[in-house]
């Protein structure tokens, strides 16, 4: 499937794979073998239909859900994640879609949270420093970082959590509808960043049902449905495609293509 | 908001790090700092405000029915008796931060005090060693409850509710069928719960440690964020701050020195309140502690362990707990099967709500515990000197910790409202 990627094989080893992932809740298959690889400078854009099973990808990477089978590979070693510390230590970090903010500690303490500086006497000028440097990098309009994050907007709270998880120079982020509650200057702003990341070396994985967020920025995009693979595009994919792989228009490779003609073909005749 | 032109700010490279959004108004002055402190209050904020209008009330109220209340030895009474109930509230305040509660703590404080006549008084047990055993199974009680809630998922409220009844009868089978255990009058033990005062050169030197710790902290900071180029404030606030401290300290032991002077019993309870205080605003703990009274889940996916927080806050407060009845053992010089029972266990949980932390977790602050239990043992002592009756007693003390659960209730939907935590 990733033969469809635009640099196959010039690349080295993946930073993340996923091998036959599943989850499921009770009854509920939320995944099912998901294969998925991640490379250093890489923009993984993961679309899909509400319920297709993105979050529940994404959480099971982050280490709040446990796969039912599968494996996941980092840096080429099988690991497991008990829990989400195991995937701030392997260099994972999440921007979940509900943010997951502390919305009685300042914007410093959210940003620092679970990771202090100096435990047994906090360094607050030291992290007040840190989070302006990551803010002002997200060219962030903050107030002030002493504000509790119940009084700040939603985008704001967004790159309050997009700055958190920059703080500890991850291998791997995750953006969970990064855009999604973003003015036009903060989403520019943000995918700016995603490309910034990018060209650090870091692997980007971008859930978000805007299509042109995702066509300005991503090198792949990975479409789930319910929740199973259904295709990877590259960024010039063509909307139908997209449309269709995501909604089960068409379910692989062969009928995606006849489906493509015949409703070219369709067109063709509405026209003349 | 996103249309407004960023250009001076990012212009001019002496822009303060903080100070780049020129929405914000600042507080630069004493007079800003004053307003500001009034926005805080009407926005909900309200912090130690309605604790010490409430203990102004109650003050003027019962200083007008009885002028013995107000003299320098009832005063000093008053703190002995703040003083055991008063660490209960600590530990209280540990456990209302996650939003849970501990409902057994006067029990667990009259095993406490069963312990020390047990052991000391009885088994001859080194009074040291009766003190850490006592303290050890307060640790494993509150273990346990910390247990029930993360492996079980028990509410605290039922998990101490049992432990409740549980602990009340080993507290009556350990004092067996005397039902009473008198300590020694004497010892050193009994003097510290009921005579041991400060030496008036040692009161008059501690009131002046804090003004001294804010003032070298404060200038410290400033110098610190001086140098990294943040906004640092005023040294009129600062040093307004430090004045105001110290005269009304000092002015607080003058007043009790005309009397006995302050209980080093006091002094131990004040040291434990700043040390939790230290603890809980300057460490990773009590940062964890606030996250996860505020948003378990948005801790959890921090990277905190939320079943170590858990563990933490319900240890500590049985050992609070548990300390709050040694101490309470040594102020009465017996260990009865009354010790913990009647109103300790409200009187502990409503100082900790009277001073301001929060029912609903992730709110709190341990100088609460302090300010709430001056309050409560204020009524217990004018009500006392009325001579009225526990039952008058009971239902004034209930009215009031009702009147500050709505206080705190209101003050949590205007910050609601206004966009605070």
């Amino acid at each position: 499937m990733t033969s469809i990627s635009p640099e196959p094989a010039s690349r080295a080893d993946p930073i993340l794979s996923l091998h036959k992932v599943s989850k499921n809740f009770g009854a509920v298959s939320a995944l099912t073998d998901i294969d998925l690889e991640i490379h250093a400078g890489e923009v993984v854009a993961l679309v899909g239909d509400n319920g297709a099973g993105k979050s529940t990808l994404v959480k099971a990477l982050a280490g709040v859900h446990q796969p039912t089978s599968g494996s996941i590979f980092f840096q080429g070693r099988p690991v497991t994640m008990n829990g989400p510390s195991d995937a701030l230590d392997l260099g994972i970090a999440t921007v979940f879609q509900d943010l997951a903010l502390c919305e009685n500690l300042d914007v410093v303490a959210n940003i620092f949270l679970g990771q202090e500086r100096n435990p047994w006497h906090l360094d607050e000028v030291a992290m007040e420093v840190r989070a302006w440097t990551l803010l002002n990098e997200l060219a962030a309009r903050i107030p002030s970082v002493r504000d509790v994050v119940a009084s700040l907007s939603g985008g704001q709270r967004q790159t309050v959590a997009i700055a958190r998880s920059l703080l500890l120079d991850p291998k791997i982020i995750m953006l969970d509808e990064p855009t999604a509650a973003l003015g036009v200057a903060q989403t520019a702003e943000v995918l700016n960043l995603v490309e910034r990341v990018r060209e650090k070396g870091l692997g980007v994985i971008m859930i978000s049902h805007n299509m042109e967020d995702v066509r300005a920025v991503a090198d792949r995009i990975v479409v789930l449905r319910l929740g199973r693979n259904n295709g990877v595009f590259s960024p010039d994919a063509s909307n139908e495609e997209l449309v269709g792989a995501i909604t089960g228009a068409s379910d692989n490779a062969v009928s995606r293509r006849t489906g493509r003609i015949a409703e070219h073909m369709a067109s063709g005749k509405n026209s003349t | 908001m996103t249309r407004e032109p960023n250009t001076e700010a990012a212009a001019a490279p002496a822009t303060l790090l903080d100070r780049g959004d020129s929405r914000v108004a600042h507080a630069n002055s004493v007079g800003g700092a004053i307003s500001a402190f009034f926005d805080r209050v009407r926005a909900g904020d309200l912090g130690s405000l309605p604790v010490i209008v409430g203990l102004v009330i109650i003050w003027t109220v019962f200083a007008g029915l009885n002028p013995v209340f107000l003299s320098p030895n009832n005063l000093v009474n008053l703190l002995f008796d703040c003083s055991t109930v008063g660490v209960i509230a600590l530990g209280i305040v540990c456990v209302l931060m996650l939003g849970e509660i501990d409902l057994s703590v006067g029990s667990m404080s009259g095993v406490g005090s069963a312990l020390i006549g047990v052991l000391w008084v009885n088994q001859g047990v080194p009074l040291i060693l009766a003190i850490t055993g006592a303290l050890t199974l307060g640790a494993v009680i509150g273990s346990v409850y910390a247990l029930l809630r993360t492996r079980l998922g028990m509410p605290s409220f039922v998990s101490t509710l049992a432990g409740l009844l549980a602990l009340l009868g080993l507290q009556l089978y350990l004092l067996g069928s005397t039902g009473s255990i008198n300590l020694p009058y004497g010892s050193g033990f009994v003097d510290f719960g009921q005579l041991l005062i400060m030496p008036a050169w040692v009161s008059y030197t501690l009131p002046l440690l804090p003004g001294l710790a804010i003032l070298s902290k404060g200038l410290r900071t400033r110098a610190q964020r001086r140098s990294v180029n943040l906004s640092a404030g005023s040294i009129g606030a600062l040093v307004f701050k430090v004045v105001v401290a110290t005269v009304v300290l000092e002015a607080i032991v003058a007043y009790l020195n005309q009397g006995r002077g302050v209980p080093w019993m006091f002094g131990l309870f004040v040291l434990l309140v700043v040390v939790m205080n230290y603890a809980l605003t300057r460490t990773k703990w009590g940062r964890s502690m606030t996250a996860v009274g505020g948003n378990a889940e948005a801790a959890r996916r921090a990277g905190i362990n939320v079943r170590r927080i858990y563990l933490s806050a319900f240890v500590l407060c049985s050992i609070f707990a548990t300390l709050g009845g040694v101490l309470s053992s040594a102020r009465l010089a017996s260990a009865s099967q009354q010790a913990g029972t009647g109103d300790v266990n409200l009187n502990a949980i409503a100082a900790a709500v009277i001073g301001g932390t929060s029912l609903f977790g992730g709110r709190g602050s341990a100088w609460s515990a302090l300010l709430g239990i001056i309050v409560i043992q204020s009524i217990a002592n004018g009500l006392t000197l009325l001579n009225l009756s526990s039952s008058l007693r009971y239902m004034i003390t209930g009215g009031v910790l009702a009147i500050a659960v709505i206080v705190d209730s209101l003050a949590r939907q205007s910050r609601v409202s206004h966009g605070r935590a």
